[in-house]
């Protein structure tokens, strides 16, 4: 077991915001086949640890960027989830007017500048962010979450490079969830490639830790935040985990074939929410009886924000020509 | 000359963007630049010489050799209140950066419902002659002008140059600048001082009464010089240069064509599905009945340019050719016309006799 890195309050925070995320995530599932939320949804249940642990350890103004999968990132970070929720629902006061959908999330007043689906274009826009800080007297931290196959792609190492050659305050987060839609590590890269030592050969310090347990989690992007604030530089963290459901939408796949019962069966038990949860009251920063009322309290929220969002209006006709261009 | 350019001060076009950056720098803190070469002693056809100097490292900066993650890091400074003015010395080295100029810069604002604008430049310079080749004289301006979310810029006077890229500079949405190798050079009256030239009107380089030509860039510079030679022929022509490709506002040329009832455009890229062929359309759908005849198109031949002088002087329509499509469309005999033209130089290759190359 991982030593204690938080106080029982901390902890309880964090385990709290994983189970919102986990909830949050299985009631999209839960309402996708109502056909109401007419856009991609990349559920991350099963990674909740990898964007809570990140996030504990930004300060609110500091910025994170995501990708495809980030509905947790942007949660995580402290994204309004009644927005989040009427994004999803196409409604003129999701957190993109509707425009973005599940692949575009953004929440510029708790620093979440924004999450696309092209896999790894964050990367520079997140070391650009950082970039610009250093103008001005006021740099902050950026974090980007990234799935292993970014690191296949050219502009990871050109991120890499800039951000150690202008000793950027960046965290890179590298969820490692073994696939890329339904293609394995295996087929995609060579087996002894070693994603942090292509980050250290860059110039950029690395380390490896499990991505479902979310006080390694946090220990590691503590410590990657500290340097990078403290004018050490860039850190890239792989963070190994796995994604339960399928790669887009709200089953599970495991019928596709593409991965063993067993290997899911693995992960499985190694669920970062009930991990963490049976920790805190082996610990007793947690109690049973507070469980249920935690819960509730979660789920009241999200019963809030899906009202909300199906309540929204829908945007109307001409916002599809708005905000083409500024002027 | 357009007729707003008051002062008599002649400079060249490179020297003209030199003022430009120079201007924009000293007015505007959040403005650097960045690109392979920037900051070298031959400062980007001196279009940068000397403003690292003058404002140093941190805002004039060389860049590791990465078009697609430098220009990502150049939108991100701008998402954090950066202005970047991005160059590249040739357009075909942007086809590396496509994916973020075309996914992120061009959709951030639409597809965040306006969260953020991307105010960020990228200069792309087209290459022409002395062996440029199928990989460095291409003339992009099609594929990027196609993308909503982008604005693009073809200057083609020095005036304009400057003030295209002082307007491109202050607006707040990603403008992609394209220049071409063989406007460099040229000269022309620029004021002193900030000015700015609105992005969006094309620009009337010569007045005329009996055909209209819409050209782009180096195009414009050619039809000038046919428009000269069809003068003194007894055609006038109106010459257009059209220097905001997006968002196009092609008022003018209908504006003009209503009044000639005859059209030539003439682009530096290829016909087919090339930005010579939106201009066409879009007067052939908002002015269908003011044509006399039918609007002629000038393109580079439907090949990559090759390489050696002997086939590359047939890659590019010039000025003979604007004069055969000018009498095509006003439905005269060409031979008169064409009688008049100097001797073409010895090479074709160069801009002038003084480009001894080799870049």
């Amino acid at each position: 077991m991982t030593a204690i890195a938080v106080s029982a309050v901390e902890a309880k925070t964090m385990y709290r915001d994983m189970l919102r995320i986990r909830l949050v995530e299985e009631r999209i599932a839960d309402l996708y086949s109502e056909q109401e939320m007419r856009c991609p949804v990349h559920l991350c249940i099963g990674q909740e640890a990898t964007a809570v642990g990140v996030c504990a350890a930004l300060e609110p103004n500091d910025y994170a960027f995501g990708s495809h999968r980030s509905h947790g990132h942007y949660l995580a970070k402290g994204g309004d989830l009644g927005r989040f929720m009427a994004e999803l629902y196409g409604k003129a006061t999701g957190c993109c007017r509707g425009k973005g959908g599940s692949m575009h999330l953004i929440d510029v007043s708790v620093g979440f500048l924004g999450a696309v689906p092209i896999v790894g274009s964050t990367l520079p826009i997140a070391v650009g962010a950082a970039f610009g800080g250093t103008f001005t007297n006021a740099p902050r931290v950026t974090a980007v979450f990234f799935g292993e196959g970014a690191t296949e792609e050219g502009v990871f190492q050109e991120s890499l490079v800039f951000a150690a050659l202008k000793n950027l305050p960046v965290v890179f987060v590298c969820e490692n969830n073994l696939y890329s839609v339904y293609s394995s590590l295996a087929v995609r890269q060579p087996p002894d490639r070693d994603i942090p030592a292509v980050a250290v050969a860059n110039g950029v310090a690395a380390a490896r830790g499990d991505g479902n347990d979310v006080e390694a989690v946090y220990e590691l992007a503590r410590d990657a935040v500290a340097t990078a604030r403290g004018g050490g530089g860039p850190t890239l963290i792989q963070l190994d985990t796995y994604r339960w459901r399928e790669h887009c939408g709200p089953f599970y796949d495991n019928d596709l074939g593409y991965r063993t019962p067993e290997e899911f069966e693995e992960w499985r038990t190694r669920c970062p929410v009930e991990t963490f949860k049976a920790r805190l009251l082996d610990r007793g920063d947690l109690q049973v009886d507070a469980l249920t009322s935690l819960t509730a309290e979660i789920e009241a929220e999200i019963d809030k924000a899906v009202r909300f969002a199906k309540e929204s209006p829908f945007p109307e006709p001409d916002e599809l020509y708005a905000d083409v261009y500024a002027g | 000359m357009p007729a707003e350019a008051p002062a008599a001060r002649q400079l060249k076009f490179n020297e003209a963007l030199h003022e430009a950056l120079d201007l924009a720098l000293a007015a505007d803190e959040r403005v650097y630049l960045l690109g392979l070469g920037v900051p070298d002693p031959k400062g980007i056809f001196g279009t940068t010489s000397g403003l690292v100097d003058r404002f140093g490292s941190h805002r004039v900066l060389d860049m590791p050799t990465a078009e697609n993650g430098m220009t990502g890091i150049a939108i991100g400074s701008a998402l954090v209140g950066m202005r970047p003015v991005m160059v590249h010395q040739r357009i075909d080295f942007a086809t590396l950066a496509i994916e973020q100029i075309v996914n992120q810069a061009a959709k951030w604002r639409y597809a965040f419902g306006g969260e953020h604008s991307v105010p960020i430049v990228i200069r792309l310079i087209v290459g022409r002659g002395w062996g440029q080749g199928p990989q460095h004289s291409q003339s992009l301006q099609s594929w990027f002008a196609h993308i909503p979310g982008l604005k693009v810029v073809m200057p083609v006077t020095p005036y304009d140059a400057k003030g295209l890229m002082l307007a491109a500079i202050e607006d707040d949405d990603p403008v992609i600048f394209i220049e071409h190798r063989w406007l460099h050079q040229l000269h022309g009256v620029v004021p002193e001082g900030h000015y700015v030239t609105p992005i969006g009107p094309v620009r009337r380089l010569r007045e005329g009464a009996d055909v209209t030509i819409a050209a782009t860039s180096y195009m414009a510079v050619e039809a000038l010089r046919a428009a000269d030679v069809l003068a003194r022929g007894g055609v006038e022509a109106d010459v257009l240069a059209v220097t905001t490709l997006r968002p196009l506002d092609a008022s003018g040329i209908i504006d003009s064509v209503r009044s000639t009832g005859r059209l030539v455009v003439a682009d530096t890229s290829w016909r087919s599905s090339g930005f010579g062929a939106e201009l066409v359309a879009r007067v052939s759908e908002e002015a269908h009945g003011a044509l006399r005849a039918a609007p002629r198109r000038l393109g580079t031949v439907e090949t990559p340019v090759p390489t050696t002088p002997a086939l590359a002087q047939f890659s590019y329509p010039r000025v003979p050719d604007l004069v055969r499509a000018v009498a095509e469309v006003v439905e005269t005999d060409a031979e008169p016309l064409l009688a008049l033209l100097d001797p073409p130089p010895h090479h074709l290759d160069v801009p002038d006799s003084t480009f001894t190359g080799p870049f």
